[in-house]
């Protein structure tokens, strides 16, 4: 439904990901395209240039700017705004008074009876005994059509013939809504969907018949259903409808189409009324309860290259770790291990998920996140790629000749090279006493062995890191140049 | 010209064809009336403004409009280009605009493909609750008015109810109506029909369909067979396809535009619900990037509440709201 809007942002954003900082310049761009993309998917105008100011607000504040994965803060934010935006958690519907009931309005076309039929489908499968009520008495053979589709799903329907009216004889609604009620309670229903013509929001005759309704049947429930593919007015229908009715929820119907959806994002926004059910074909049964966080995740095309920092540390490569742990414990662990981690690093986030699943290491909090200085992270790729294959697999043969190759080809100093492998033999010595020994090698260290290595130098803070989560630095450990 | 005022009902409109459509524009701006106080409000024209305040204003309007943003950001470029940013005033601007929506929706409305001396088939098509039934019942009213003998196909025999609701409109009318049972083939419908009209000598046969999306692929195919099987029926049939595109849609209305013509070559856009605040902006990308003229605009749910296009009455009503001062 909303693949426009997400392939849109996901283009925006996939551009800044790489980017080690953002500028405010940089952030500003990116709110320029999430707001043609709203605009193109038929937010509201207002809607969305509220939205793009708070969006804002975060965005230049010290949560990106400072960030080290500025792109994916910037995902987070749009993210739970838009799912703010569209109303939080997923809303219930009323039950309680005997009977229940529930009065369905809104413009013409936009799927009253259809959902009228689904909605009492989808009560009678959770146990209760619905009624329906064809007070669509003005479209010809509107009353037919809910009959026939109360007769597939077995749900009686009341119409105006039931109040003595004949068949196709134009009556006024509100008799026949009203009498539905003590109907209801004689045939044993406990809840009663009413449909109701279709009317425009500024026809005042029609508006006022709606609410002559309504304060017959005295509603639990007024749900305005609202087409999924309107534009720009459906700010106005909504308020309209509230104004007159007091909504306490919409029905936002065809959603299987291709429709970006903007409605959604916008009445909720407008009406403060929740999106309750959302209908996704003309089947009966497609009538689904509305989750605001997957739609915005869907808006964003969640789970596919762009993921939230909490999802992004949950997301390394599960056999990855796997075979990275056990070259660890097998202490095979070797710098091409060291540089494809790095990278992971740098688009996955913290080392903790591939320690954690190195035995006893789950709890040690020393283990926790790394920060990386995504500048430095460069160094030290271009180092380890300008080594051969047999270097980065077996270090200790990097003696100074090859140090100085090294260095020119990677354009640093031999100073570089020396600290990174240097760096890396102490994480793997550390890595080591934490896993307590591997095959071979140093075995087990005494605890004074231990202390040393994390007294050692190169510990200092990544500079300029802030912002996000503090993360314990792990002596020894490289990313200080 | 001089911009209609907006209660003057005897405003000069262009030709009159068939029933009281210097009534219905005339309802249709008086209806606005609403729209225009808010708008007038929300956006706090002023003639006297500046052009680059006028600018800004208009982005919103247009997109409030429904223009779409590619349109929108089209038409006023086409204004900075040619310096009017830089106008002595914000009215300057506003005739600039309305001048370049004048071009794009073109000065003369396109006619119905119908002809006397022949069989003439018109199938009509659409998403789901754009208007169909209703706007084959007012167009065989029209037609009807015009001289022209019709005959309805009901070949919507997906949803409940739906030949009903046709049947009910053809007893109204006095016009036949062909059909056959629920869940039957449409396109045999069709056929059925288009061999009654003529068998029956009538002028006009007009085919309603079952509501769908552009998304779904089966179904779209299942219109170019009853497309097909029209053209089988009568030569050179249908002489219009056209779709229904409901004002108060958003930018999907494009989307449905560009499948369904790609799918059956829509001939026309039938514009309905036009009645509503939402001011269908959206014919002028459909116009502009496809190129398919809106034929026929609903205003209401009566049966005579169907007008001919009029691009100059369209453009008014766009613009109603911006032209004067608060």
């Amino acid at each position: 439904m909303f693949s426009a809007l997400s392939d849109r942002l996901q283009g925006v954003l996939r551009r800044l990901r790489g980017r080690g900082r953002l500028t405010e310049a940089d952030v500003n761009q990116a709110l320029r395209e999430v707001r043609l993309a709203l605009l193109e998917a038929d937010v509201n105008f207002r809607v969305v240039k509220d939205f793009i100011e708070r969006l804002r607000e975060r965005a230049v504040g010290e949560e990106v700017l400072g960030s080290l994965t500025p792109g994916q803060q910037v995902i987070k934010i749009v993210h739970d705004e838009l799912t703010e935006l569209m109303g939080g958690g997923q809303a219930k519907l009323a039950s309680g008074g005997s009977p229940t009931v529930i009065m369905l309005a809104g413009l013409q076309g936009s799927g009253k009876t259809t959902s009228a039929a689904k909605l009492a489908l989808h009560l009678q499968r959770e146990g209760r005994r619905p009624l329906l009520v064809a007070a669509d008495t003005r479209r010809p053979a509107a009353v037919d059509q809910l009959q026939q589709l109360g007769a597939r799903i077995q749900v009686p329907v009341f119409t105006p013939m039931d109040t003595g009216a004949a068949p196709g004889e134009p009556v006024d609604p509100i008799p026949v809504a009203t009498a539905a009620i003590p109907h209801a309670v004689k045939a044993g229903r406990d809840t009663v969907i009413i449909d109701t013509a279709g009317r425009l929001h500024v026809d005042d005759q029609l508006m006022a018949e709606l609410q002559g309704i309504f304060q017959q049947v005295k509603p639990h429930e007024v749900l305005l259903v609202i087409d999924a593919m309107t534009g720009q007015e459906a700010v106005a229908v909504a308020e309209s409808f509230h104004g007159a009715l007091q909504l306490t929820g919409l029905i936002l119907t065809k959603l299987d189409g291709d429709t970006r959806g903007g409605a959604a994002l916008s009445v909720r926004a407008v009406t403060g009324c929740p999106i309750k059910f959302v209908g996704t074909g003309e089947k009966m049964e497609a009538l689904e309860p509305f989750h605001p966080e997957r739609m915005a995740s869907r808006i964003l095309g969640m789970g596919d290259v762009l993921t939230l920092v909490e999802r992004a540390q949950r997301e390394v490569d599960a056999q990855e770790a796997q075979r990275i742990a056990q070259r660890l414990q097998d202490d095979k662990y070797d710098l091409e291990d060291f540089l494809g981690q790095l990278q992971q690093m740098r688009k996955m986030g913290p080392m903790d998920q591939i320690l954690s699943l190195l035995p006893g290491m789950g709890p040690m909090k020393q283990v926790r996140d790394l920060q990386i200085d995504e500048s430095q992270l460069t160094r030290v790729e271009a180092i380890i790629q300008s080594m051969t294959p047999e270097e980065r697999r077996n270090p200790s043969i990097i003696n100074s000749s090859r140090r100085k190759r090294i260095a020119r080809g990677s354009g640093t100093t031999v100073q570089d090279v020396n600290r990174l492998l240097k760096q890396f033999n102490e994480t793997k010595q550390l890595v080591r006493q934490l896993t307590g020994g591997g095959a071979g090698g140093p075995g087990r260290k005494s605890a004074k062995e231990g202390k040393r290595a994390k007294g050692a130098k190169g510990s200092k803070k990544a500079k300029g890191a802030k912002g996000g989560k503090s993360f314990p630095r792990l002596p020894g450990l490289p990313f200080k140049f | 010209m001089p911009l209609p005022a907006p209660n003057e009902e005897d405003a000069p409109l262009n030709q009159e064809q068939g029933s009281g459509r210097a009534g219905l524009w005339g309802r249709l701006r008086a209806g606005l009336a609403k729209t225009r106080q808010a708008i007038t409000q929300r956006l706090q024209l002023s003639r006297d403004g500046d052009a680059a305040e006028m600018l800004d204003r208009l982005e919103e309007a247009l997109i409030t409009a429904d223009v779409g943003v590619a349109t929108t950001m089209d038409l006023l470029d086409d204004l900075r280009q040619a310096g009017l940013d830089r106008a002595r005033s914000g009215q300057e601007v506003l005739e600039g605009l309305r001048r370049r929506v004048e071009e794009l929706v073109g000065a003369e409305p396109e006619p119905l493909n119908i002809e006397k001396g022949r069989l003439n088939v018109v199938l009509v098509v659409g998403v789901n609750g754009s208007g169909k039934t209703t706007s084959v019942a007012r167009l065989a009213h029209r037609l009807q008015n015009d001289g022209y003998s019709v005959l309805l196909a009901a070949a919507d025999t997906f949803r409940a109810a739906a030949v009903e609701q046709l049947v009910v409109w053809g007893r109204r009318l006095g016009v036949d109506v062909i059909r056959q049972q629920q869940g039957a083939d449409p396109a045999a419908v069709a056929f059925d029909a288009v061999q009654a009209g003529r068998a029956r000598g009538v002028d006009v046969v007009l085919v309603d369909t079952a509501g769908r999306l552009h998304t779904q692929v089966n179904l779209m195919a299942e219109l170019e067979k009853i497309r097909r099987v029209i053209g089988k029926a009568q030569e050179g049939a249908p002489h219009e396809i056209l779709l229904t595109l409901d004002a108060t849609m958003g930018q999907n209305a494009l989307v449905q535009a560009r499948m369904f013509h790609e799918a059956l070559g829509v001939t026309g856009i039938i514009l309905t619900k036009l009645d509503s605040t939402a001011k269908g902006g959206i014919v002028l990308a459909v116009q502009r990037e496809l190129g398919l003229p809106v034929k026929l605009v609903g205003l209401g749910e009566g049966m005579t509440d169907m007008i001919p296009f009029s691009p100059q009455d369209f453009v008014s009503a766009l613009f109603s709201g911006l032209d004067e001062s608060p």
